[in-house]
């Protein structure tokens, strides 16, 4: 399992401070990035921008939607994975240990591949499914994109809940117990809440980290903000310029993520902080 | 409809051609060779990245925090292609002021430069946790032997800091083995790419796909029992974790 150190090794997860950031050094060092900047600007071609512009909001769009779908529905399912595997029956619990070490075990490229070209060179040939409500979705492909981009955060974050609900004091669940709680009662007032409290600090990890995964999506033809950006390199034939725009909007968004969850954590009560 | 069972073509994944299957172990010989190249290019930039982060200058401090946080914030998938672009650019620029003409870089060593540089950044935060876990005393007791700095970090920080900093090192390792798996999207045939290839060309999507899957996973267990083995060999003599 991931510890929490590693997720933030591997995504950022908090910004520089205020305070001290001044230093003699920092105001050469920032003099030395402002010209690199500025011949970026001025050495390089952004005539383009203006002209893709539209288009790259867009693309930005359909990113955040991408992110706060899966993310939101990937958690949904990560909280019936990380419980069977604490408290259910062996099959199920079984079964999740499967599911997560399947998914966590293989690249989420191949994965996105599998359910696009497999998947969608399987299903037309069911004439049940060609005629079905459905039909007209799968033949898109954001529907894929978002089925495999919550598959991996559902087996990520379902490693993360598992911890989370085994980690609850057992005296809390005892004493809900003890006050003649129900099963279902107890679960609703004492361990999901707890658990979702203990899993939080690292909900910030793994939705950056599924952010630095939503561009894979462009390979299977979603036009999110990566495959925006691949249009203008092929037709403005420019290598380097829209990839540099590209790292900023993701180091951007990145920021605003970071900066979010801290304002919500910010707003948990917890003893002592 | 055919029946399930004349659907899937095994014999597809025979070893020799027309069957793709040795197509794909040489694509996942690839991938683990890439996987083993760009993790020790990222433990040697993650080993002097942490020494720089905790021990440097100001200015190596910034730079690296720099580094650090542009590859933790941005995807692996746009860092390689930025650095498979700006790297070749660069490499070729050299040559040609050196006068050596255009070189041909070769796959691999693109390949394990993006993973290396990407795993640097990672293993910089990992193994500067580890080393920060490290008891300050031990250090300074070292250094009251007179021992100089590459005789501290070999003889006392390395030792010490590698059972805290196995977690760690094992989850970025099996990160580089999925990794690989980006490097499709530029063009270099490792495991993935030649599954789609395959699969392309048979329209077998499933078959292949799955069989990749397989192999993947096989790599990612095998590594988890080394894992495992290691990381009771580096804990020996520590208390149980709680």
């Amino acid at each position: 399992m991931m510890s929490d150190e590693t997720v933030s090794a591997i995504a950022l997860t908090e910004l520089p401070r205020k305070e001290s950031f001044f230093k003699p050094h920092r105001i050469v060092l920032m003099g030395i990035a402002a010209l690199l900047v500025f011949s970026i600007v001025w050495f390089m071609r952004w005539d383009w921008v203006p002209k893709y512009s539209g288009r790259l909001v867009s693309g930005v769009g359909v990113t955040l939607l991408m992110l706060a779908s899966t993310s939101i529905i990937g958690f949904l399912l990560a909280v019936p994975i990380g419980l069977v595997q604490v408290t259910g029956p062996w099959p199920l619990k079984a079964l999740a240990r499967g599911f997560c070490t399947v998914v966590r075990g293989t690249p989420l490229l191949l994965q996105l591949w599998l359910l696009y070209y497999g998947l969608g060179s399987l299903f037309p040939q069911f004439p049940g499914i060609r005629n079905s409500f459905l039909w007209p979705y799968l033949r898109e492909a954001w529907p894929y994109g978002v089925a495999a981009l919550t598959i991996s955060f559902a087996a990520y974050e379902g490693e993360v809940m598992r911890g989370a609900f085994a980690g609850v004091p057992a005296g809390e669940l005892e004493a809900a117990r003890a006050y003649g709680m129900s099963r279902f009662t107890l679960f609703r007032r004492i361990w999901l809440p707890r658990a979702v409290h203990r899993a939080l600090p690292t909900l910030n990890g793994e939705t950056v980290l599924q952010l630095k995964s939503t561009p894979l999506v462009a390979t299977i033809t979603v036009i999110d903000v990566y495959a925006v950006v691949s249009k203008v390199r092929q037709e403005t034939y420019i290598t380097y310029e829209p990839l540099l725009l590209l790292a900023l909007i993701y180091l951007c968004l990145t920021a605003v993520l970071v900066v979010g969850f801290r304002y919500f954590e910010s707003k948990i009560p917890t003893r002592g902080a | 409809m055919a029946d399930a069972g004349s659907m899937i073509n095994w014999g597809l994944l025979a070893l020799e051609p027309p069957g793709w299957g040795g197509v794909l172990l040489a694509g996942l010989w690839n991938s683990i060779q890439i996987a083993v190249g760009g993790y020790g290019l990222g433990l040697l930039l993650g080993t002097g990245g942490a020494m720089g982060k905790l021990y440097g200058g100001p200015v190596t401090k910034d730079l690296l925090e720099v580094y650090t946080t542009l590859v933790r914030a941005v995807p692996e998938l746009v860092l390689i292609l930025i650095l498979y672009y700006a790297g070749t650019d660069v490499l070729n620029q050299i040559s040609a002021a050196l006068g050596w003409g255009p070189v041909d870089v070769s796959g691999l060593a693109a390949g394990i430069f993006v993973i290396g540089v990407v795993q640097g950044a990672y293993s910089t935060e990992v193994l500067r946790g580890a080393i920060k876990a490290v008891p300050a005393g031990q250090i300074e007791a070292a250094r009251a032997y007179g021992m100089s700095p590459g005789q501290i970090l070999r003889r006392i920080t390395l030792p010490a800091m590698l059972p805290h900093a196995i977690p760690g090192l094992s989850n970025l390792w099996l990160i580089a083995t999925k990794d690989t798996a980006l490097l499709a999207v530029v063009g270099f045939s490792e495991l993935t790419l030649v599954t789609r290839q395959a699969a392309g060309a048979t329209k077998a999507y499933l078959l292949f796909f799955c069989a990749a899957g397989v192999l993947y996973l096989m790599l990612t267990l095998v590594s988890n029992v080394l894992i495992v083995l290691i990381e009771r060999r580096y804990r020996r003599g520590m208390a149980e974790p709680a």
